[in-house]
């Protein structure tokens, strides 16, 4: 494409070029998930109405919590497999710890993250100290968390989850103004996005992150200390995940089988939101909407009818178009 | 004096030329505590009786031939996370296509070593060609094969000849089939990867994929090979499972969780996850020494999810001591 | 660029095209939709046409289906015995036919039992599994039982089958083999294997064979299936409406017969329109997106059967924050339905899988190697759980995840070792 053949419309097409390249700004991810969105609503009447949208939100909330802390663990480089079983611990736990009575409620969960700030410190530290891959180290973790929790409530859940644990995954600020009830999930995936957003984007430890992410040795040389703001990736990944936890078991009730997939999910909803996974790219926002997208796209495929396995299939085909484009994208840069 | 110095020098020497991988030191250690707890607290089975010797190794024989195929693409610095719904597809396929006759044993085994190669094919082009992370593209994959799987068959389906059921339970002498097929597939890996160019140019990918390329080697080509056979492998894995239960169901792969658990043996064995070093003797090692826990475990009636915990702390704790040494940084 | 992009798209729509080829389900697909755009009246029932509503031709027959119609209502033979002894059918095992177990009978108490256990990895096992060893406790006391080795598959059939192939390696280790299987068809040749070196009882799941000497569980899947699937006809009455079905997993005996019976059901009543038939195991929070989906898509539910009732609760939930109807239900015997049900005064049925089967287990294994007569085929009572009995069933002070048919109130240890369940405590080996 030469310039030459255009110069009677230059003008124009000037214009045009930095329209085409502010929208070529536009992470892919938002054209993407309101075309989605857009469909849905279309398809499902309960999407066009707000009670809808606040529904389609709280369901998609306890995902986007989990995907932006995978995002800091992949943004230094490394991956965190154990968030998964880190949601079944605090389900399962919590089940045992609470022993039907809703007085425990509040120091189940206090003591639950606690447990999430203990093995982000240990898979920090495994990873940083030990040199263990994060793969292997946090694979390590999944089996160890899935295993002792299991152990502990002895394979099946043995007690109930009260209402009042359940309040932050399933109730309601009711008489909202405009909004009507505004689900409690939904406020606290905003502060979470609020509070990330905030220290990924706007402070040192966010910058230090991607610096780790882009190049370990050259972020060693200029002062970074990589072992510590590593470690802190991995506590507020597993943090995120007990909160997280707290949503799914409040949303869903006890079962066995609740975290199961979530940490290769809330990867695929990271790459959706641009994130590399060789490290040094991420945006709280931009992850967001990558697991808004992910669950709009769950629900289109319901409404179309399709059997609910396709809905892995198609996960699979978008990530795999997520990666390809931005490696493709990348490269013809070079 | 002399002569036993002289003697056990020797021994070093032979030792050293066999390059045993360290992961045996675990493997020794895990099966004499395991058997003197089992001499202690239970009947002593472990040391005195052959046929739970050699059930603790069928144990491993799933994992072990599947983890042999991952041991190579990890050697070329890549990944395999299709693995499990490739296996769930070679049970399925296979006795959905024999349907109980011996009749039509070939040609399903032929199918479903078509499929893989198909599967192990299009990882590699995603990889090598589209440039896509393998984590990525092997988890889509395995995305994609779950989705078609499960949306077209829910349930066990078809069966499986009754003299196929040789492969799964069958012995020649005191030993099973199934441990010769495991012990087949290890020699053939370690063949591979020393005594073939192919497996020369696959630790030159996994060491330095660049300078790899810049001395001549087709490192894509190299690479695609490496993942088909790893699917084959799969494929071959999933032949031995559908032999033992009769008939498929789509659920047997994920159900063994052999995607994370073959890539866990592997880097327990020796292999670097950042690939370029290892070899597929360590992972055999690897994959016995969960074979001996499954065993020592269920001899001393101790709750299965305490093994899950001390397999976790054994992964973790085999890779750390080969790491924690290491100057460069971990991610 | 573009050709190694043309050759993986390629590649990939071969390779589907391959499997959809060559599997079953994709004939039906095709068929459904024509069907449905030919006339629309073809499209009721959509759900039936779901590859997860098909039933195994093993699982499901006819002359099956018709005795435990008439076991529904038939009376146990012994009535003066506890319920977990009471049989409904009498055919006592034959044990001059066991040659092979002349060795075990000789056996003097106490006895080593092993058992192979599917998994205790949902709230209907785990209160089996607490019914099972309190009983072994009460057998120890009375000096009957030494060793209980339990060996937990979690649910995957290839670790059971090793661990039955262990059992097998160490003659001299069990006197008589308990087994319930994860899935029928994969155990089915190891439970033979076994039984050619001991005796086997077997409940809950079977195995596809009739060598052991005992089989035993309450009358079964078809008899569940039935009387949700009857309860729901009868009151959606001749105009009919919506059914969503829940089933657990495929591919186990129990749990296909119940589905099997109730479609069966269900296509002889064309006022009832299927629009669903999903499986969700125990996820409750899968079950309630279920919900959430087919509101969606449908708009109402009115009715909700169910193969087992672990997620009674959560699929009522999803009701009530989706602002709709409580739906006519078939639960089971769990008790945070059963207090649900009293308290929201639902339209619903709790058709039961007795947990105190596995009493019986044990029970039957001593009692074979004690010489005593046993039952081969031991058809177990099945309570149905209606609005008129549902008072006697629901007990306010037992844990939300117990199970009511559970037999197990004539225990030394009831209701504690229920109420603060704790499966980790007990013993397999004793000195």
């Amino acid at each position: 494409m030469t310039t030459s053949t255009f110069t009677s419309s230059a003008g124009a097409s000037r214009i045009l070029r930095s329209v085409w390249a502010a929208i070529k700004k536009i992470p892919p991810v938002y054209p993407l998930f309101f075309a989605i969105f857009i469909s849905i609503g279309f398809l499902g009447q309960s999407y066009q109405t707000m009670p809808g949208i606040l529904n389609f939100l709280r369901r998609a909330a306890p995902l986007a919590i989990l995907a932006i802390g995978e995002m800091l663990v992949l943004a230094t480089g490394g991956f965190d497999l154990s968030i998964g079983s880190i949601v079944t611990l605090v389900v399962l736990g919590s089940s045992k710890l609470l022993n039907n009575d809703p007085a425990n409620a509040i120091p189940s969960i206090l003591i639950m993250l606690g447990f999430g700030v203990l093995i982000g410190l240990i898979n920090g530290t495994v990873v940083s100290y030990l040199k263990v891959p994060s793969f292997i180290a946090t694979l390590g973790m999944l089996l160890l968390v899935k295993g002792g929790a299991l152990y502990w409530v002895g394979g099946a859940p043995q007690g109930y989850l009260t209402d009042n644990w359940r309040f932050f995954g399933r109730e309601y600020i009711e008489n909202v103004p405009i909004l009507g009830r505004f689900p409690v999930a939904l406020l606290i995936l905003i502060v979470i996005a609020a509070f990330s957003w905030f220290i990924f984007h706007r402070t040192n430890f966010g910058k230090q992150v991607l610096a780790i992410g882009d190049n370990v040795r050259a972020s060693q040389l200029s002062g970074v200390r990589v072992r510590l703001v590593r470690t802190m990736a991995f506590v507020l990944s597993a943090v995120f995940a007990v909160i997280g936890g707290v949503l799914i078991g409040g949303y869903g009730g006890v079962n066995v089988t609740i975290g199961e997939g979530l940490e290769m999910q809330s990867i695929a909803a990271c790459v959706v939101g641009g994130v590399m996974l060789t490290g040094g790219r991420g945006n709280v926002m931009n992850v967001v909407f990558g697991a808004f997208t992910m669950e709009a796209m769950f629900n289109l495929l319901n409404l179309l009818g399709l059997p609910k396995p396709y809905k892995d299939a198609v996960q699979g085909l978008i990530i795999i178009a997520a990666v390809a484009y931005i490696a493709l994208s990348t490269r013809r840069k070079r | 004096m002399a002569t036993i110095t002289v003697s056990q020098n020797k021994w070093k020497q032979a030792l050293g030329r066999l390059r045993i991988p360290p992961v045996y030191i675990f493997l020794v250690i895990t099966f004499a505590v395991g058997g003197l707890l089992d001499q202690i607290f239970a009947d002593g089975q472990i040391f005195t009786n052959p046929s739970i010797f050699m059930n603790m190794i069928v144990r491993s024989v799933a994992l072990g031939i599947v983890a042999v195929g991952q041991t190579l693409v990890i050697i070329g610095a890549s990944i395999d996370l299709s693995v499990a719904y490739t296996i769930s597809i070679t049970a399925v396929m296979s006795s959905f296509i024999m349907q109980g006759d011996p009749n039509n044993v070939p040609q399903a085994i032929l199918i479903v070593f078509a499929i893989g190669a198909v599967i192990g094919l299009v990882n590699g082009l995603l990889i090598t060609k589209l440039n896509v992370n393998a984590f990525i593209a092997t988890l889509g994959t395995s995305l994609i094969l779950k989705g078609i799987i499960n949306g077209t068959f829910s349930n066990y389906t078809g069966s499986i000849p009754r003299s196929f059921e040789a492969f799964g339970y069958n012995q020649i002498g005191p030993i099973p089939i199934s441990i010769l097929v495991l012990l087949l597939v290890v020699f053939a890996g370690w063949f591979l990867l020393n005594r073939t160019k192919f497996g020369s140019h696959l630790y030159g990918v996994g060491g330095n994929n660049e300078v790899a390329r810049l001395s001549g080697l087709r490192t894509d080509r190299v690479l695609i090979m490496a993942h088909i056979i790893c699917s084959l492998t799969a494929v071959l894995t999933g032949l031995f499972i559908v032999s033992r239960l009769r008939s498929g169901a789509p659920w047997v792969g994920p159900d063994g969780i052999y995607d994370l658990e073959s890539i866990a043996t592997t880097v327990v064995g020796g292999t670097a996850l950042s690939g370029g070093k290892g070899g597929v003797w360590g992972t055999l090692a690897g994959v016995l020494i969960f074979g001996v826990l499954d065993t020592v475990f269920n001899q001393l009636g101790v709750n299965p999810y305490l093994k899950t915990v001390l397999r976790g702390g054994i992964i973790v704790l085999a890779v750390a001591s080969y790491t924690y040494r290491s100057k460069r940084e971990a991610a | 660029m573009k050709k190694s992009l043309l050759c993986i798209v390629s590649l990939l729509i071969v390779l589907s095209m391959l499997l959809t080829a060559c599997a079953p389900a994709a004939k039906t697909d095709t068929a459904v939709k024509e069907s449905a755009t030919k006339e629309p009246a073809a499209s009721k029932n959509v759900g039936l046409q779901m590859d997860s509503a098909k039933v195994a031709p093993q699982f499901f027959n006819d002359a099956d289906y018709e005795e435990s119609l008439k076991q529904m209502s038939m009376q146990p033979l012994n009535p003066d015995a506890p319920v977990y002894l009471q049989y409904l059918v009498e055919n006592p095992t034959d044990i001059s036919k066991y040659p092979q177990y002349a060795e075990f009978a000789k056996k003097e108490p106490p006895y080593n039992v092993c058992f192979s256990n599917a998994g205790v990895n949902n709230p209907w096992r785990v209160v089996g599994y607490v019914d099972m060893r309190e009983q072994v406790e009460e057998l120890r006391a009375k000096g009957l039982i030494k060793n209980f080795y339990h060996l937990d598959a979690q649910g995957k059939d290839e670790k059971q089958i090793a661990d039955i192939q262990d059992l097998i390696n160490t003659p001299g280790k069990c006197d008589i083999l308990i087994v319930a299987s994860n899935t029928s068809e994969a155990l089915t040749p190891i439970v033979e294997k076994a039984c050619e070196v001991m005796p086997v009882v077997q409940f809950d799941r079977y195995a596809q064979t009739d060598c052991p000497v005992v089989s035993t569980r309450s009358i079964g899947g078809y008899a569940f299936g039935i009387a949700g699937a009857k309860f729901v006809v009868d009151q959606l009455g001749p105009q009919g409406g919506n059914v969503l079905a829940f089933r657990i997993l495929p591919g186990v005996d129990v749990l296909e017969q119940r589905w099997g019976a109730a479609r069966k059901i269900f296509e002889e009543n064309p006022q009832i329109n299927v629009i669903g038939v999903e499986f969700v195991g125990y996820d409750s929070f899968k079950a309630n997106t279920v919900v959430q989906d087919y509101i969606d898509r449908f708009g109402k539910i009115d009715a909700v059967w169910m193969d087992a009732g672990g997620t009674a609760v959560s699929i009522l939930d999803a009701f009530k924050d989706a602002g709709a109807k409580f739906p006519i239900i078939v639960g089971e015997d769990q008790n945070d339905f059963l207090k649900y049900w009293k308290e929201n005064n639902l339209t619903g049925i709790a058709p039961t899988f007795a947990t105190y089967q596995w009493r019986t287990a044990v029970l039957a294994a001593v009692m074979f190697l004690q010489g005593e007569t046993v039952q081969k085929k031991w058809v177990l009572p099945q309570p149905v759980v209606t609005k008129d009995n549902l008072d006697k069933y629901f007990n306010p002070d037992m844990p939300p995840l117990h199970y009511a048919a559970c037999g197990c109130e004539d225990m030394t240890n009831y209701p504690d070792a229920w109420k603060n369940v704790d499966i980790n405590k007990y013993k397999d080996v004793i000195n």
